[in-house]
Order: structure tokens, then sequence, then C-alpha cells
């Protein structure tokens, strides 16, 4: 009996013991504390930047006005009694409101105490009564309470961001005109309105004048240049990688340095812009068409990277079923492919302008950094963008600029929050399942 | 070519829809099919089995050409449909594909309505220029697939949302909507139930009357109750092929015995 004893294996059972049981819940619950922890930290920083920028510029969506009695005398304004326009318009009407307010504080008389007191109002002032009495000539001779926009210091101080109880040598308002403010603001001639300025009208030196709409048509134009170039190339460029191209080294080169460019710092582009499209090109500066061309450059790699994908995602039986009735790859395409990566294009475009809306490095290059009062009519036309001004009214010295620039910052928000929301809302819309 | 083989040669396009003559694919450097000689005839089913990876779907694709669109695929040999070399330089692919339609192996109607499912085909290649022309079509490719009945009140929904013997079926009416001369099915019912199966089955008995079909398929049962002829394709050769009773119950080859008497495959 030379019967081979077989090697007796221990049959090895799972180790079912509670001890690695509470472990194993013990792994998850930590691993789950990691993750609320992170969020928690990203969203505490979120709070935290939207609550730093609208407590500092909530304050510039309203503008203190101060009334004053204006008397529209007929013997100043027009001696000749001619009301011709001409002559209206070169009257000096900056001193009626100073006779108001002259007149408002009798005992102010000597020449300094004056032209502080001429500084309550801000400088408009003159052109807006100007512009009264043009439009209704039959003003001239009455006398009427006119609200003028305060100047920016006496703006800042009855929103609270200048302290009394500074010394006043530490205080752009003094003790003086404190108590002028104290006394309009007695008199109910101080009033805070909403600032419809501040959306109406383009850059200004004076922060009461000061406006974003110049800036957001500069990027309303520059941004529509940048669709137009970056999208249908970008698109067909991926539909032609994805779709047509053959897979070989070159193609493979073209997709390595399509990946590259989209990390390419943009500052980089905007010199590329500034030595190609203004110095060999002679295109204008500071112009919103010079400025889409840039940012469509700099938008192209995310545009062709995001198409890329969506086509990708698109199941290869859909092409199949297409080539097997007989639809040519260009009809597989157009009929099928495109429609169904649609929704990914779109999402992928989006992100890419959302970017561009931000960008500011490549802009400062060509010009689009310089001050713009006008508001750009055409894509020619001298402009600015939101982050530019943005980046300008962070840097004026004026106190009442920092209000401007977060209420700058929570309209360029708005605008990147609604892009994405349609982003999200077109993905959500034409989404199929197959 | 010898004068016998040049006479054999005519009467096997005389006699057959598709004459295959030492077909060879290659997939980059792998030799996916080897010298393959095959003769389908006019409203007939021939089935092509075979264990999995033997290339009885790349000898498929070959027919109608969806090789073309696989990266590093290279056919070699000749292939004639109704004595014309598909592989012709001045064959236009798309109009050998309106001619030779296929159903794939998994259902993938168009995600759009059921109606344009079927009205796709007949669309880009200009059959059915009104309304009430294409309506025709619809509902005539729609019931010679047998499912009319079972869509007609829903031809605006979409094709994605029928049950999957529906959808195969749908794929089948939207191949015929073309009429082509040739339906390719490759492995047609291999992600059904046994129901929509039979069905399917059924269905590919009627359109023989006016298709010819070439079936892949891994189910033997089903190869000897759909087709009069059956090919045996083995490690990329055609082992043999001829008459499915024939093959069924006397095979020549012992490959074939073996693999159809579940010895191995």
């Amino acid at each position: 009996m030379t019967e081979v004893a077989a090697p007796i294996t221990e049959i090895r059972r799972p180790d079912l013991s509670g001890k690695r049981v509470a472990r194993r819940y013990a792994a998850e619950r930590r691993f789950r504390a990691y993750g609320l922890t992170a969020i928690f930290i990203a969203v505490a920083m979120l709070g935290l930047l939207l609550v730093s920028i609208v407590s500092k510029g909530y304050s510039a969506f309203v503008q203190t006005y101060v009334e004053l009695e204006i008397n529209f005398d007929a013997a100043k304004i027009d001696p000749d009694g001619t009301r011709d326009p001409a002559k209206l318009a070169a009257f000096n009407y900056q001193g009626l409101v100073n006779d108001a307010l002259y007149a408002q504080f009798p005992d102010v008389t000597e020449r300094r105490e004056r032209r502080s007191l001429r500084g309550l109002i801000g400088n408009s002032a003159g052109i807006e009564l100007r512009d009264m009495v043009l439009a209704d000539p039959g003003l001239i001779g009455t006398t009427r309470e006119v609200a003028f926009k305060s100047s920016d210091d006496f703006d800042t101080f009855v929103k609270g961001h200048i302290s009394r109880d500074l010394a006043e040598a530490d205080r752009r308002v003094k003790d003086q005109e404190i108590a002028w403010i104290d006394a309009l603001e007695a008199d109910g001639q101080v009033d805070v309105r909403f600032n419809t300025t501040f959306f109406t009208t383009g850059d200004s030196r004076e922060p009461e004048q000061a406006g974003i709409w110049g800036a957001a048509v500069g990027s309303f134009l520059t941004l529509t240049i940048t669709l137009l170039l970056s999208f249908p190339i970008g698109v067909l460029a991926a539909v032609y990688l994805e779709e047509f191209a053959p897979k070989n080294r070159l193609t493979d080169l073209i997709e390595v340095n399509i990946n590259n460019l989209a990390a390419v710092p943009s500052i980089v582009f905007g010199l590329l812009g500034l030595a190609v499209f203004l110095n060999f090109l002679g295109m204008p500066r500071s112009a919103p068409l010079v400025g889409g061309m840039v940012l469509a450059l700099m938008t192209l790699p995310t545009i062709i990277i995001a198409a890329r994908a969506a086509l990708k995602a698109v199941p290869p039986s859909i092409r199949e079923a297409a080539l097997g009735v007989g639809a040519s790859r260009l009809q597989t395409v157009t009929h099928h492919v495109l429609p169904l990566a649609m929704p990914g294009i779109l999402t992928g475009t989006i992100i890419g302008m959302a970017q561009a809306l931000g960008e500011t490095a490549p802009l400062l290059m060509i010009g689009m950094v310089a001050f713009i009062v006008d508001i750009p009519g055409g894509f020619t036309d001298p402009a600015t963008v939101l982050p530019v001004q943005i980046y300008l009214w962070a840097d004026a010295p004026e106190r009442a600029f920092v209000a401007k620039t977060s209420a700058a910052i929570m309209v360029l928000l708005t605008f990147l929050i609604f892009m994405n929301a349609v982003a999200v809302l077109l993905r959500k819309r034409f989404e199929r399942r197959w | 070519m010898s004068a016998v083989e040049v006479q054999e040669a005519q009467i096997a396009h005389d006699l057959h829809k598709v004459v295959a003559r030492d077909v060879n694919v290659y997939y980059g450097e792998a030799h996916a099919l080897k010298h393959v000689d095959l003769d389908i005839g006019s409203n007939e089913v021939t089935s092509l089995i075979g264990p999995s990876g033997c290339g009885k779907s790349t000898f498929l694709r070959c027919l109608n050409r969806m090789n073309d669109v696989i990266e590093g695929c290279r056919v070699t040999g000749q292939i004639t449909l109704d004595g014309e070399d598909i592989y012709d330089k001045s064959l236009d692919v798309v109009q050998l594909r309106a001619r030779v339609g296929m159903v794939f192996q998994k259902p993938n109607p168009f995600p759009k309505s059921v109606y344009d499912n079927i009205a796709y085909g007949p669309r880009i290649h200009g059959i059915g220029a009104g309304k009430s022309e294409m309506d025709e079509i619809v509902e005539s490719s729609l019931s010679r697939a047998g499912l009319w009945e079972e869509v007609k009140d829903r031809l605006e929904k979409p094709g994605t949302g029928l049950s999957g013997g529906q959808q195969q079926r749908l794929c089948i009416a939207r191949a015929i909507a073309v009429n082509p001369e040739v339906i390719l099915m490759d492995e047609p019912c291999s992600a059904l139930d046994p129901i929509a199966t039979a069905k399917i089955e059924e269905l590919i008995d009627e359109l023989r009357q006016n298709f010819t079909i070439v079936i892949v398929t891994h189910s033997m049962q089903q190869a000897a109750r759909v087709s009069q002829k059956t090919a045996f394709f083995h490690l990329g050769t055609l082992v043999e092929w001829g008459d499915t009773q024939e093959l069924f119950t006397n095979p020549r080859d012992e490959r074939t015995q073996g693999y159809i008497t579940g010895r191995f495959g």
C-alpha cells in the first residue's frame, strides 16, 4: 500500500470577526469625514469670498444725492432773452449750484472754506443743469429743488466708510464738512438713491460718475468676436481630428500640441497678439476685434478638447448604424454624431467663453488696459473689458473706488454664474440616452 | 487562371449573389481571415458559425466594407456582388452599403423617433419624395419587420424607448427600408430573450423571399432553423460549407464535427 498521502491543506475561511468589521466601518466613516471636511472648507472659502465682496461692494449700487434750491435766474442764464441754445449751452451752470450752496450756508465767506463747500457736490452738477435747461428752456426764471450727486467723499462718509472718530488729520472729510453734511441731513436734503449711473456710463476719474456699462459693452463685443472665431474653428478642428484624420504620428503631434496650448499662460497669447495682430498686421490698439482674436486663440484648445471628448462619447454603434444604412462619413457626422455631441460641445464652449470673460492678462498686452470713458460703439473702437475695469479701479486711489471694484466684481460674477447656468441647462435639455 | 477555372468562376458568378475568392483580412500584423472562398446564393439564408474570434464577423463585415472604418484593416482577394468587384476603386462604398444592408449584434436604433429611424435611409438615398410616399415606406418596412402593429401608435416616440426585441426588429425594418439586395446580420439575437429570438427567426425566414441574407450566429440550433447554407469558420479559415442539413448531419471535417457536437468552441 503505497498511497501517497495528499498534503493536508487547511481550509481557510474568511475572517468574519467583529473587529475587522468595526475597522472597515471606521475607515469608511473616516473617509466620509475627510470628504465632508474638504467640502466644508471649500464652501467656507467661497462664502468668505462672496461675503467680503458683497459687504465691500453693495454700497456702490446706491449713491448719495443732495437736494438744493436752484434759482434759474433769467438775468444770468439768458440776459438777452433770446433763448438761443448755443448761448444757453455756453453758460456756466456750476455757478448756479455754487450760489445755491452759498445761500444755504450764508456764514461761509472765506475763499478756502467756500472751495471746500463747493466740493460737497460732484462736478457733474453743472452739466446736469445745462442738460435740464436745454431740454426744457421753460425752467429759466423759476426756482426749484434739484437733486445732485454728492462728491465721492461726501458719499463715502454718508455710507459710513469714513469714521467720525478718526483724528481730523487722518480723515478725507474734515470737521467743518461734517458739520455741513449734518446740517444738510438735518434739513432732509440728503437722499440715498439707486445708482443708475453705475450701470449706464463708462469709466471716469470721478467715482460718482464712473460706471460699468462701457466695460460691459466692451466685454460683449470682445466675446462676440471670440465666439464667432473659436466656436466654428474649434468644432471643425475637433470633428476633423476625431472623425476623419488618420491616426498617425502627425495627428498625434497635433493632439499633444493642442493639449499643451491649453496650458500655456494666457499672457503669452497676449504677447503673440501684440507681435502679430498689432505690430505685424497693424490692427488697432485697445479694440474688441483684436481682444476677441487673442481670446479666441486662448479659448480654441479648450473648445477643441471639450468637443473631441464629446465626440468620443458618442457610442460607435450610432456611427455603424448610420454607415450601415449607407450614409457617407460626412452624413454620419452631421446627421448623427455632431447633434449627439452638441450638448457637450456647447458646455465646453461656454466654459471656455466664461474663462475668456474673466481674462485680463492677454488684453493688457494689446492695450485694452487704457482708461476709456466712451461707450464703445463698434468692434474697432477703443474699449476695455470687465476684468480690466476691475483691475483699473482696484488701482485707483479714491476711497469710493473700493466699493466700485467690488461692485464690478459682483457684476462679472453674475455674468459668469449666468453663463455657467446656461451651460448646465443646455446639457440637461439636450442630453440624450442611447 | 486555366480555362476550366475561368469557366468555373463564371458559373459561380451566374449562380450566386455574392462570390468570395481568396479573401484575406489583416488587422495590422494579425492575419484574421485566411484564403476564404465562399459563394452566397440569392434568396437564401447563409449562416456563418464558429467559435469566438474565428473570423466570421470579420468576413461578414467585408461584404459591405464596414471594415474600411477600422484603423489598420486590410482586405485582399476578391468579393463580387452580382459579378461586380466590391473592392474595385471605381465602386462607391456608400452605394454598396445601400445594396448590402446590415443589422448589428446590439440593437442600435438612432436616438430619434421610430418614424425617423426608418425614414433616414430612404431620405439620404433619395427614395420617397413626398410625405405620403415616406409614410408608405415607413409602414411597409415596419410591417415587413412585423413591428407595425406594435408601434403604429407611437411613431413619434423615440426608437430607443422600445424593448430590446422591438429595437432589433426596428433595426431590421430600417435596413429593409432602403430595399437592399443583401442583408447582413451580425448575431442579431444574442442580446434578446427566447421569445424575441423566435420572432426574429420567423422574420428572417419570411425576408428570404425578397432578400439574400447572411447571418452570423453562435447558436447552432438557430443556424439549423433559419439557414439553407452554413459555413463553419475556425481560426480564420473557412473549414467547410454547404447545405445546412448536410453540414450538421454529415460533416466532412473533424473540426466541424467537434464543434457541432460541442466538443470545443
